[in-house]
């Protein structure tokens, strides 16, 4: 493994776009950083700028006016990014997917490397979600 | 020459204080971790978040911004943060770079990545990183005449010297300055100055991870953040190492004091940690404040029992 995927994998920043997500999804991915869980101790931090992130977590239904925020907070982040989709919402819509003002899951906006599906998925789901994801990307 | 160029590069200065305020990073992250009944980072975090930032991330420059001032801003804060290491850590082990009055230097040295930050932040065009700026110079404007007059009462205790080399040698012969009353007194305010300089918790106001989202670093990424995040390395080691050198008697490299120079920065450095992690953010009036009178009058005390002997 080289010197510069092995420094990324364990140092993912994350940045959290909630859509116009029902906060459910908001809270369990807060859990995800709490004594319990703890993800921490893998070299994940919340960060605010999008400039810092490493991963975008997505979640919350993607609607007409979430739309262009979300590309434009894409194009903002420093690359290489990751992008998860969190929550039923995220991946397909869920219960909004026949909605008004829907506009699209998160894939059809940007390109996206992992789904978490769930409403919402647990604090575990989430974290071995992630696993996977790095797993999958570096190996 | 080629002498002054590797105490500026290797050792003390930049990669020295760097690795070692790299390690200081992890503990001050580790202990807070322990305070949440966290785990926490694994000892090469804070290599991890550099080596990410400087290789594999990529930098964007503002569009609407002064390309040249913001990306020249890192590299000034990093070569000022290096210097002081230089002049600072030199004497502190012992090595006199046959300097007098550094000590007036190394204070001004030591506001250079406050300032950089503030240019960098002002020429990103961002208006979070401007709010950023203004507060991060309302603070420096509260803290820096505390500092100061730490470092003039510092010089009056140890015989009117104005050079570090030779303040250490006073306290080896005299006992450390912390010994007297107004040496307590010199070293609560000391250790609130340091951690506003190093943007800690009670004191990060610029950065404001809740409302400003990184303040005045917000539009930093990849190899420019990177240095900004090896200055602060370096920070975290140089202001212990100030006060221990000020105030706890210096460091020394020889036999067993290693260890006890070794535990000196680690428990000024836990002090900080902990104040970190039990106190709320300050509005910028509240520090500006807090500075001003509370502080300013704990080193006038101190002032006037260093006159009287105490
Ligand atoms: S997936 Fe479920 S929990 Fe998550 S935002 Fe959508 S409705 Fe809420």
């Amino acid at each position: 493994m080289s010197i510069k995927s092995l420094c990324l994998q364990k140092s993912l920043w994350l940045f959290h776009f909630g859509g116009a997500s029902c906060n459910n999804c908001d809270i369990e991915i807060l859990d995800c950083l709490t004594p319990r869980f703890d993800v921490e101790r893998y070299g994940m931090l919340l960060v605010g700028s999008p400039r810092h992130a490493d991963v975008i977590l997505v979640n919350g239904s993607i609607n007409k006016r979430a739309r262009s925020r979300l590309l434009e907070v894409y194009e903002q982040t420093a690359k290489p990014c990751l992008v998860v989709a969190i929550g039923a919402c995220g991946c397909t819509g869920g219960i909004f997917a026949e909605g008004d003002t829907f506009a699209g899951p998160v894939d059809k906006i940007i390109p996206v490397d992992a789904y978490i599906p769930g409403c919402p998925p647990k604090p575990e789901a989430i974290l071995a979600g992630i696993v996977k994801l790095v797993q999958a990307k570096f190996g | 020459m080629a002498e002054n160029l590797f105490y500026f590069l290797v050792f003390p200065g930049l990669l020295f204080a760097g690795v070692v305020g790299g390690l200081l990073s992890w503990f001050d992250r580790k202990v807070t971790a322990w305070v949440q009944f966290r785990r926490g980072p694994v000892l090469m975090q804070p290599f991890y978040d550099f080596l990410k930032l400087l290789l594999v991330k990529e930098t964007i420059v503002p569009a609407r911004g002064s390309v040249l001032t913001f990306l020249s801003a890192p590299v000034l804060a990093l070569s000022g943060a290096s210097i002081s290491a230089a002049l600072i850590l030199l004497p502190a082990f012992g090595i006199t770079s046959g300097f007098r009055g550094d000590i007036i230097v190394i204070f001004y040295l030591l506001t250079i990545p406050s300032i950089s930050y503030v240019t960098g932040a002002l020429a990103s065009g961002n208006p979070l990183a401007s709010v950023g700026a203004s507060r991060e110079i309302k603070l420096l404007i509260g803290f820096e005449l505390t500092l100061l007059l730490i470092f003039a009462t510092v010089i009056m205790k140890s015989g009117m010297n104005i050079s570090l080399y030779e303040i250490i040698a006073y306290q080896q012969q005299n006992g450390a300055l912390i010994g007297s009353l107004s040496g307590v007194l010199l070293f609560i305010p000391l250790i609130f100055c340091i951690q506003a300089k190093l943007g800690m918790v009670p004191f990060d106001i610029a950065e404001a991870e809740t409302e400003l989202s990184g303040g005045a670093f917000i539009e930093y990424s990849g190899p420019p953040y990177a240095m900004i995040k090896f200055t602060k390395y370096i920070m975290l080691f140089v202001l212990p190492a100030l006060a221990v050198v000020l105030l706890l008697g210096g460091l020394s490299l020889t036999g067993t004091s290693i260890l006890w120079s070794v535990l000196k920065i680690l428990a000024v450095v836990l002090l900080l940690t902990l104040i970190r992690n039990t106190n709320p953010r300050l509005k910028v009036g509240q520090a500006m404040r807090f500075f001003f009178i509370w502080m300013n009058a704990l080193v006038l005390i101190a002032i006037i029992l260093t006159y009287s002997g105490l």
